[in-house]
């Protein structure tokens, strides 16, 4: 059985200090200072602001970087104006240091547990031999936005790009746990990836999804991300998929899937990651992790960006004015997207464009004729399906999660 | 255990850290360097940064308790009040 540990050892790593790192060191070059960011919202905490800077990671474009170690780099504005975000645009998130560099001869994937019938260990072959599937879907770290909450919350201060989407292609969850055979007891499943912490003291970054999740057709190990292996920084050689979940489950590198029926108890799943029960109108429930007071945080929550014009934008009067954007949510599916001009007061429906499936971005498009000079503010909300629409205020909750305010765009008209 | 390997090795970590990532320079004041130990020997200092200067004193004193008691981090009493107070007087609201 590999373990991080193995992997690390096996690779010679310097492990004294979580030299996970060392191994994959990005390569620097095309820095540049924060007064140049595109699209860097002057809504972030004002220390943000001053140490973000486009940084390359090694087979990636130049991305915002928000932390080094672990590496926490956000998509500009500018990455984010397609359904598709490739693979180099793609953001990147983890939330401890010890990231090996999977080699994908060696990497196994050990599937059992007590909630399971049996334990088996497969490589990558192995997985690539299971029926394959794709899916088009959106990747949102739960704490997108968070840098936008007022008052601030601490944590990583991501602006609008903490998210992608994707066509991830891989075998089914459901297919791999038929390998061993659930046990009819089986309540949720539980996934461990090759990075960890620094500290052994430290809690390793392990998720469980509830049974029923796990087995949604959709539900997948996925190995491809828009055709090609998935990157390194994205979960190489294999990730879950929980498409309309947030990104807090989809577990990169993983190396371990077991089933359990107790609920699994780790600090990611019974301490963070976790919402006040009753404020979001979620459908999705894990009733197995809820108590009184919270509950994990689920499904993503119906949202829209507006890709552009970038907020500050000089646009003349009298002229057309392209708006465009994506919208998005927990799967349901966009129903409309409406733009105001006059704060709230009225809202006119914008176009909805390529449709690649319901858990992808919707493209959207507007045009606008501003009258007057001087600022004009334009906000864009979407409504899903089920008739979720975005919220105008922010619902306050202390980790910062869910952050699906309407967004308005301050535009100079010359 | 192996966290008594990092603290027996402190002024290392620094150093290690600046070799495969860009530096973060904090600001110069007493405690700096305990900083530069404790706290990046897990993560890089830029979280610090990212997070001031809207954390009060009350928060910041949060943010060290949750390192040491969620995260498991290492620190001493003493040497969670010097990082608090640097963290305070140097990057708080």
């Amino acid at each position: 059985m590999i373990t991080r540990r193995g992997l690390l050892e096996a690779a010679g790593g310097a492990l004294a200090f979580g030299g996970g790192a060392a191994l994959t060191a990005p390569a620097r070059g095309a820095e540049s200072t924060n007064s140049s960011l595109p699209s860097l919202s002057p809504l972030l905490p004002a220390g943000t602001r001053a140490e973000a800077v486009l940084d390359t990671l090694p087979g990636k474009k130049p991305l915002i970087k928000l932390t080094y170690r672990p590496p926490n780099y956000e998509s500009p504005l500018a990455y984010l104006r397609t359904a598709i975000t490739p693979n180099g645009e793609f953001f990147v998130r983890y939330h401890l240091a010890d990231i090996p560099e999977v080699d994908a001869g060696t990497w196994k994937l050990n599937i059992g547990g007590e909630g399971a019938n049996g334990n088996l260990q497969i490589g990558l072959d192995d997985l690539k031999k299971l029926p394959a599937f794709e899916v088009v879907a959106v990747c949102q770290c739960a704490g997108n936005r968070r840098g936008l909450f007022e008052p601030h919350v601490p944590g990583v201060q991501w602006g609008p790009g903490a998210m992608g989407c994707a066509r991830w292609k891989g075998a089914r969850l459901k297919d791999v746990l038929d390998l061993v055979g659930l046990k009819k007891e089986a309540l949720e499943v539980v996934f461990d990836g090759a990075d960890g912490p620094v500290l052994d003291k430290t809690p390793d970054f392990v998720k469980s999804l509830p049974v029923w999740k796990a087995i949604e057709e959709t539900t997948l190990v996925a190995y491809e991300m828009n055709g090609e292996p998935l990157p390194h920084w994205n979960g190489f050689p294999a990730r879950i998929v929980a498409p309309g979940w947030t990104a807090t489950y989809w577990v990169k590198h993983v190396i371990s899937i077991t089933a359990v029926t107790r609920p699994f108890d780790g600090f990611w799943m019974k301490t963070a990651y976790r919402i006040p029960v009753g404020k979001f109108p979620l459908v999705a429930r894990f009733i197995s992790q809820e108590t009184a007071a919270n509950t994990p945080i689920t499904e993503i929550v119906v949202n829209s960006l507006i890709t552009n014009p970038a907020d500050g934008a000089r646009v003349k009067a009298g002229r057309k004015t392209a708006i465009s954007g994506i919208a998005w949510d927990g799967g349901y599916g966009i129903r409309s997207v409406e733009i105001s001009a006059d704060n709230g007061k009225s809202w006119t429906e914008a176009s909805l464009g390529e449709d690649p499936g319901k858990f992808a971005f919707r493209p959207w498009s507007y045009e606008y004729i501003p009258k007057w000079r001087g600022k004009l503010l334009l906000a864009a909300r979407a409504a899903n399906k089920i008739g979720q629409i975005q919220t105008q205020e922010l619902i306050p909750n202390p980790p910062g999660y869910n952050n699906n305010v309407a967004q308005t765009v301050a535009l100079h008209v010359t | 255990m192996r966290w008594i390997a990092i603290v027996a090795t402190l002024p290392l970590i620094p150093a290690l850290a600046r070799a495969e990532e860009p530096a973060v320079h904090l600001k110069q004041a007493p405690g700096r360097d305990v900083i530069e130990g404790y706290c990046g020997a897990c993560h890089s200092l830029d979280y610090i940064m990212m997070n001031s200067p809207f954390l009060d004193a009350a928060r910041w004193d949060a943010e060290v308790a949750k390192m040491i008691k969620a995260y498991g981090a290492p620190i001493d009493p003493a040497d969670a009040k010097t990082i608090g107070d640097y963290l305070k007087q140097n990057y708080g609201e």
